[in-house]
């Protein structure tokens, strides 16, 4: 419900422009039928929303009374047992989801540089649809190149690394593995920063062509070098376009699980050594779905709604970010 | 376009010809074909029908190969089987989405609930191997308490005083010791750690389901292949896969110690062993798992295939033809997907069992 009433100012400014540009006049009855069909497709899309809540929660409900706060707060995933805590996924589901990001940002906003700023017009064109490209691969794809290829390469990778960094106090820690193997956190991180990272992509390049090239100028004819240029035009004007990309991707990082549940371990455990085998909210009901009956099978479904729930909150957040850095957009113009 | 369509329309016309000529002589080239196929062209020809089926993943080779035979005698009967785990087979049985459930287990007690009443009928047996990659090992014997140790990483090299015991004369290599199991819920777990449970009760302490709390340290592979996969590409690991893609991976097995104390090698006749001393349930389900019997393979996995007890019209009829397939000429295909028919002393209470669902 809370989606719905913040972006309602928004569709209000449309009507005044005849945006659908045909025929006006003589669309009384058609205009009617529209507005019904708009309204029923509108209000279906939170129905459905409502109904998968309502049914997905009534069916993990089980798991949660069986197992009391220990289902959020235990890391404990012992079904031989009947004891279900849920903690080292979220666990596992954050932390991929951050370092992949980590990765993804800084590389993401670079290509959206590179492409809107400093590649040759000719060039320009090419990348864009590689980088397009990257984003219709399925996920199932990387998955399997992540299983087949990267983590059998990985783990001589990791114990080089891990030699370099081992003296310094907290990077001498995270990247260790317990013991060093190819199908970690780390190696699900670095499978989800590629997946996100045409995503984050396209989304800040579309924003950063929208920086006007009067304010680009403008900064040129203060003596800006181009880098001081685009940290005085192209980002303060970009902010908000920059979070919704990040927070999409995010979206995207969490949910995913075919590419994880195949590269990350499958090893129900809290540890800050990141080159471990762990586990992750989706790949766990991915990987265990279709044997699981009883409360285990609850379990995973309510795994499903803290999702779901993840999900919808970081939709909420990224739009709470974007409806009042365009009020703040509005209110410096 | 229109070249293809035409062409595959020829196509279609020769096949529609060729079936005329096959059937307007098939009383002459029926007698080329093989035994299996002139006992089912005995059997009568049962009403158009189609049976769906779901379940265990670790009985679909065998499913697979039977249904191909089985329609071949009974082409008005369509009988499907989708896989997706013991635990999808047994929903789909009780949402009535499917005629037939393979399950490697029995319903759990406190799920019956859910359920009219179900005949259970054992179709098939295999071995779970105890697979490793030691280069310069080919030879390993292990017993169930030594087994324990090493899947909770209690032993994590491979010259432990406790494995160098049961291999006198085998030279071991200090290489550390790498545990391989299922990323993803599994049959194949559950009747792994069963064993475990029954052999070394007092050693073994993760318990026995289909998804264990396995120790920190420990690798994982999808589904039996990526089992193997990973055991074959690592020197030192060691883990549980079935007897079927064991062998297509070219693993090397570890003979196990059976409660009669001889070291076994997993094999189809090692596991028709147990199965034949194992003792039968009333409901037909039975447990093979450390069976006694100085030949029997102790780490042997039952499956079952389940079905409603009353069943109606040509649905129900047809899912007797197809279970007196499973349990008749079906068993002679189970050794050429890598598993055991059933001993003649189960076989029996099955076929008879066939008899008891009720058509109306």
């Amino acid at each position: 419900m809370a989606i719905d009433t913040r972006p309602a100012p928004a569709p209000a400014a449309p009507p005044p422009a005849p945006l659908a540009g045909g025929p006006n006049p003589p669309g009384r009855i058609s205009d009617r039928v529209l507005f019904v069909l708009a309204i029923v497709g509108g209000g279906l899309v939170l129905v459905i929303l409502a109904l998968i809540a309502v049914s997905m929660i009534s069916k993990g409900w089980p798991a949660v009374r069986s197992q009391g706060l220990d289902y959020f707060t235990s890391d404990v995933w012992d079904p031989a047992h009947g004891v279900f805590g849920t903690l080292a996924f979220t666990f596992g589901t954050v932390v991929i989801s951050a370092i992949a990001l980590l990765f993804a940002v800084p590389l993401s906003v670079g290509i959206a540089l590179f492409i809107t700023e400093v590649a040759p017009r000719s060039l320009r064109r090419h990348i864009i649809y590689v980088v397009d490209l990257l984003a219709a691969v399925p996920s199932v794809v990387y998955g399997l190149w992540g299983i087949a290829v990267l983590a059998p390469a990985l783990p001589g990778f990791y114990t080089y690394v891990h030699d370099i960094v081992a003296p310094i106090p907290v990077l001498g820690t995270v990247l260790d593995g317990d013991p060093i193997v190819g199908k970690s956190f780390m190696t699900a991180a670095l499978i989800l920063a590629l997946m996100v990272t045409p995503i984050i992509t396209s989304i800040t390049r579309e924003t950063f062509a929208t920086v006007p090239q009067s304010q680009k100028d403008a900064a040129y004819a203060l003596g800006a070098t181009r880098w001081e240029m685009i940290r005085a035009a192209v980002f303060p004007h970009s902010r908000s376009g920059m979070v919704s990309a990040v927070l999409l991707g995010l979206g995207r990082a969490i949910g995913e699980t075919i590419a994880v549940a195949l590269v990350i371990g499958s090893n129900a455990q809290i540890t800050a050594k990141m080159f471990s085998g762990g586990d992750a909210l989706p790949s766990v009901i991915a990987n265990e779905f279709g044997e699981a009956t009883g409360t285990q099978r609850s379990a995973l479904i309510g795994m499903g709604v803290m999702i779901f729930f993840i999900t919808l909150t970081i939709g909420i957040i990224a739009r709470t970010v974007l409806n009042r850095s365009a009020r703040r957009a509005e209110g410096s113009l | 376009m229109t070249r293809i369509v035409s062409r595959s329309r020829l196509l279609v016309a020769g096949l529609a010809v060729s079936g005329l000529i096959v059937a307007g002589c098939g009383g002459s080239s029926s007698n080329k074909s093989s035994s299996s196929d002139s006992s089912t062209s005995k059997a009568p020809q049962l009403a158009a029908a189609t049976l769906a089926g779901s379940g265990s993943t670790f009985q679909q080779p065998f499913n697979e190969l039977a249904i191909q035979e089985f329609q071949k005698g009974q082409p008005k009967v369509t009988v499907t089987y989708g896989g997706g785990g013991s635990g999808k087979g047994q929903t789909d049985l009780k949402g009535n989405l499917v005629q037939w459930a393979g399950s490697d287990t029995p319903i759990k007690p406190a799920d019956a609930a859910g359920y009219k009443p179900v005949f259970y009928f054992p179709t098939v047996a295999a071995p779970i191997t105890v697979s490793y990659n030691l280069s310069g090992v080919g030879k390993l014997q292990l017993s169930a308490d030594t087994l324990s140790k090493i899947f909770q990483r209690q032993i994590v090299k491979w010259d432990d005083p406790a494995i160098k015991a049961e291999n006198s004369g085998v030279s071991l290599p200090s290489t550390a010791i790498t545990v391989v199991h299922r990323s993803d819920s599994s049959g194949t777990t559950a009747n792994f750690s069963d064993f475990l449970q029954k052999a070394a009760p007092s050693t073994w302490k993760l318990g026995s389901d289909k998804t264990i709390d396995w120790p920190a340290g420990t690798q994982s592979g999808n589904g039996n292949p990526g089992v193997a996969q990973v055991i074959k590409s690592t020197n030192g690991a060691v883990g549980y896969v079935d007897f079927s893609d064991a062998k297509q991976a070219g693993l090397s097995f570890a003979s196990i110690k059976n409660s009669a104390g001889s070291f076994v090698a997993p094999s189809l006749d090692s596991a028709s062993a147990a199965l034949a001393s194992a003792t039968v349930n009333t409901n037909l389900t039975y447990d093979p798992i450390n069976a006694p019997g100085a030949d029997a393979y102790p780490i042997t996995s039952p499956t079952y295939v389940i079905v409603y007890q009353s069943q109606t019209g040509a649905v129900g009829n047809a899912l007797k033809g197809w279970l007196d397939f499973l349990l008749g000429p079906g068993q002679d295909l189970a050794q050429q997907v890598d598993f055991t028919k059933l001993p003649q002393s189960i076989l029996s209470k099955a076929q008879a069992q066939v008899q008891q669902i009720k058509v109306s």
